[in-house]
């Protein structure tokens, strides 16, 4: 079996946040937000899906992911090369790979920059080589927006077509792993159907490896073949989603996915 | 006994209407499910019901409370009525309490006003309707700040409010929508608990099926707008008729799981 | 297709402004007094600073002076026209200076990290000096000026853009967009400059508007004391200085110079409040309004 080390991956990962004091005597406390969180994804293996609650650590360790803060304990490694410890160059190509699409589809895109620009943004900073112009165009076309988008604002569409923007801008330095968190909770029912097709024929197309931060278990359930479950910083369980769902073995999961509301059958 | 009788409701907003003749019924005892994708009027109807439809916004139709009739009547006249007959769980517990006042206090002013207890009195059942809703402590719980709870606790103290005057309706607008799942499950519990308890009708609106099938009898589908479908719960999850409602059912089927899945 | 994002946003704005009252008026105000400092450089009715012993302390309208002359004979009405010059330099000058100070600081305080407080603390208790303090302190040090009038109001009001300024950067660095714009890559010079600055360009300017109108009084404060413009320029501020003892005696001419500070001020103030209502809700209803665009 050949073994090549994950093109992302997170060990051990611990952070906390220093809380205001509430005395001038005693030691200062801390908010564990994230303590030994271990994970792993490559291109190729499905993806992987990070579910929990509020209060769980999730945004925590999507920054700590996409490399925008550093673990107090741990290591996020790309291509084997501890992050914290990279170069400049290494940082870029990391980011090349390495792309997020955010929850809040009204705060993602800056009201003030043309969807053109905002698509082209990572080409420009990530200095992408080719056309320019022409890839924002094709980018459009894949999430399926008119080319005539490029010349308007944000504000000027829907929840749902936003996230096909900040999709597309995503997909613009043509990563390998594609972070969402929480891409589909602030859309509409019937709009986060489509997005959320739009994700997994993506993904199967280009070959992206899908991290999907959610509460949503549905999402999860569609578009991630592993899954790792969050509670108060913590992994309470890991592994094949279909074995997860429908086998929990950890009581937090089984609390969880028992208050998922059905529809009688 | 009829409670709610909405007839013909329209709600407009410089012309244009967001509710467009809508008529419910409420009776005794009911639990009335209204559901829609966002933007099909459903939460406007039950506010604009109880006259809390934005100012800007013009209310037609005829909205009767135990027979007498609601739209028009001013704010003075219409608030007693609203606390005391009606009670309203809001979506986002953070902006409907006070964020200045301990939560015991906002409790117990209603309490005050709508059941003409006084002060002390209200304090004291303010703590029993804290107790109630489930909070542990209510004691304790009743001075603390809404900043200081968590989100599944604030919305108990909105429900512990809405259940203020006794009311004989309750009104649970996405109650449930802003909160993680677990403790949803928990809120939902509770509202089904003390609807029985008290006796109470309850229209419970909200965008998600699942949720509504879990406390709701009858169901009312809304679409821009407009009632597209109404009957017992069963019925229409099962056996739509509406285009509305079975796209609403095929979005839920697309997106959502349940353990018989996979 | 939108009409919205046809029209350039300055030239919305300002269409916008003139429809407030407020912004109409203030509008009005400025412009006369940049029309009256642009006509006093070709054109006065007599020399503002030539003295005419024979014409001392005439009434308005007598023999050809629109506003009278003051003590030493001078005309009135052209020493009014000629003081607008420096009213409309000096303000402009300093809130040029206050800008710079202003953004310049609140860049450095929100974007650094450690360094960032240390600004933040630092623009907290320079916001406590009282600018007309520092320009008696300029002044007595380098001689008074138009110059140190200019500099010190600029500092003096320049910490005060500063503190809004960092309140609403450190708000735009905290977003999702500038979030994505990290993950895509951007160095913090590109998001300060492309994301950060646009978005805070309503506040600051609203801030620098306001800053004009204080710039006037400060100017014309400094001048009153004598630690602002030397004479024989001439300003308003000064004039006043040199006609309040005779205001038992001659009221009209005092009443001038007061009218002609009080009417800059006034025109800056309005046109600040006004651009602060038109900026801020239109973007609101601008969002909420927004027309869906097919895709």
């Amino acid at each position: 079996m050949e073994l090549t080390a994950p093109l992302l991956r997170a060990t051990g990962l611990d952070r906390r946040y220093r809380l205001p004091r509430t005395s001038l005597r005693g030691p200062r406390r801390y908010r564990e937000a994230l303590r030994g969180v271990d994970l792993d994804v490559s291109p190729g293996d499905g993806g992987i899906g990070i579910v929990g609650e509020s209060g769980s650590g999730k945004s925590t360790l999507v920054r700590l992911l996409l490399a925008v803060d550093r673990p107090d304990a741990g290591t996020v490694s790309y291509r084997d090369r501890d992050l914290a410890a990279a170069s400049a160059g290494e940082l870029r190509a990391f980011r090349r790979d390495v792309q997020v699409v955010l929850q809040d589809p009204f705060a993602s895109l800056d009201p003030r920059m043309r969807v053109g620009d905002i698509v082209a943004e990572p080409l420009v900073c990530l200095d992408v080589p080719g056309d320019h112009r022409a890839r924002v165009h094709e980018l459009l076309a894949a999430v399926g927006l008119e080319r005539a988008a490029v010349d308007r604002y944000p504000h000027q569409f829907s929840g749902g077509q936003r996230q096909r923007i900040a999709i597309a801008r995503a997909l613009a330095p043509d990563p390998r792993v594609l972070v969402g968190d929480e891409p589909l909770s602030a859309l509409d029912v019937a709009v986060r159907v489509q997005v959320m097709d739009l994700l997994g024929g993506l993904a199967a197309d280009l070959g992206l490896a899908l991290v999907l931060v959610s509460h949503d278990i549905g999402a999860v359930a569609r578009l991630c073949r592993r899954v790792v479950v969050l509670h108060e910083g913590r992994v309470v369980e890991r592994g094949e989603t279909e074995q997860v769902l429908s086998a929990p073995q950890d009581p937090y999961t089984q609390r969880l996915l028992a208050a998922v509301p059905r529809l009688p059958a | 006994m009829t409670l709610l009788e909405i007839e013909d409701l329209t709600v407009r907003f410089g012309g244009r209407a967001v509710v467009d003749g809508v008529s419910l019924t409420i009776d005794a005892g009911d639990r009335l499910g209204l559901i829609g994708a966002s933007g099909s009027g459903k939460s406007l109807t039950a506010l604009a019901a109880v006259g809390l439809a934005p100012d800007d916004a013009e209310v037609t139709g005829r909205v009767r409370l135990d027979g007498r009739d609601l739209i028009g009547l001013r704010d003075r006249e219409l608030a007693p009525l609203r606390g005391g007959r009606v009670g309203v769980v809001f979506q986002e517990p953070q902006t409907a309490l006070d964020p200045l006042m301990r939560v015991g206090r906002q409790v117990a002013g209603p309490v005050h006003r709508l059941t003409g207890l006084d002060r002390r009195a209200a304090a004291v059942r303010a703590v029993e309707l804290l107790a109630a809703v489930g909070l542990p402590d209510p004691e304790n719980m009743a001075r603390a700040y809404p900043h200081q709870m968590s989100g599944g606790q604030r919305q108990r103290v909105g429900i512990a409010i809405a259940l203020a005057g006794d009311p004989a309706l309750l009104i649970a607008d996405e109650p449930t929508t802003a909160l993680d799942v677990t403790v949803q499950a928990e809120i939902l519990a509770l509202l089904d608990r003390l609807v029985d308890e008290r006796d109470m009708a309850l229209l419970f609106i909200s965008h998600d099926l699942a949720v509504v099938a879990r406390v709701a009898r009858r169901v009312a589908v809304l679409a821009a707008g407009q009632v597209r479908e109404e009957g017992p719960l069963e019925q229409v999850l099962h056996e739509p008729t509406d285009d509305a409602t079975k796209a609403l059912l095929t979005a839920y089927r697309a997106s959502a799981w349940s353990p018989s899945w996979s | 297709m939108s009409e919205l994002a046809s029209e350039s946003s300055v030239l919305r704005t300002f269409r916008a402004l003139l429809r407030e009252p407020a912004g109409l008026i203030g509008t009005v105000l400025i412009s006369l007094l940049v029309l009256c400092a642009l006509v006093s450089l070709v054109w006065t009715p007599y020399d503002p600073t030539l003295v005419d012993p024979a014409a001392v302390w005439a009434p308005p309208f007598s023999g050809g002076r629109l506003l009278g002359t003051d003590g030493s004979g001078r005309d009135l009405f052209s020493q009014l026209l000629a003081g607008a010059q420096i009213t409309t330099v000096a303000a402009v000058a300093a809130t040029v200076v206050s800008g710079i100070v202003g953004i310049g600081l609140a860049v450095l305080a929100a974007v650094g990290r450690r360094s960032g407080e240390i600004v933040a603390r630092l623009i907290d208790v320079l916001v406590a000096l009282p600018t007309l303090l520092l320009a008696m302190v300029l002044s007595a040090v380098y001689g008074g000026s138009v110059l140190t009038a200019v500099v010190a109001i600029g500092i003096g009001t320049g910490v005060n853009v500063a503190r809004v300024g960092r309140a609403e950067m450190t708000s735009a660095l905290g977003t999702d967009y500038v979030l994505a714009a990290r993950t895509s890559g951007a160095s913090t010079a590109w998001i300060v400059r492309r994301h950060v600055l646009p978005n805070v360009a309503p506040v600051l300017l609203v801030q620098l508007s306001l800053t004009l109108a204080l710039a006037v009084l400060a100017e014309a404060a400094l001048s009153y004391l004598g630690f602002g413009t030397a004479p024989p320029t001439p300003s308003w501020g000064r004039m006043l200085q040199d006609l309040q003892v005779y205001v038992t005696v001659h009221p009209w001419a005092v009443v001038w110079p007061g009218a002609a500070i009080t009417a800059a001020v006034l025109g800056f103030s309005l046109v600040g409040d006004a651009l602060r209502d038109v900026t801020d809700p239109r973007l609101r209803r601008q969002a909420a309004a927004a027309p869906e665009v097919l895709a």
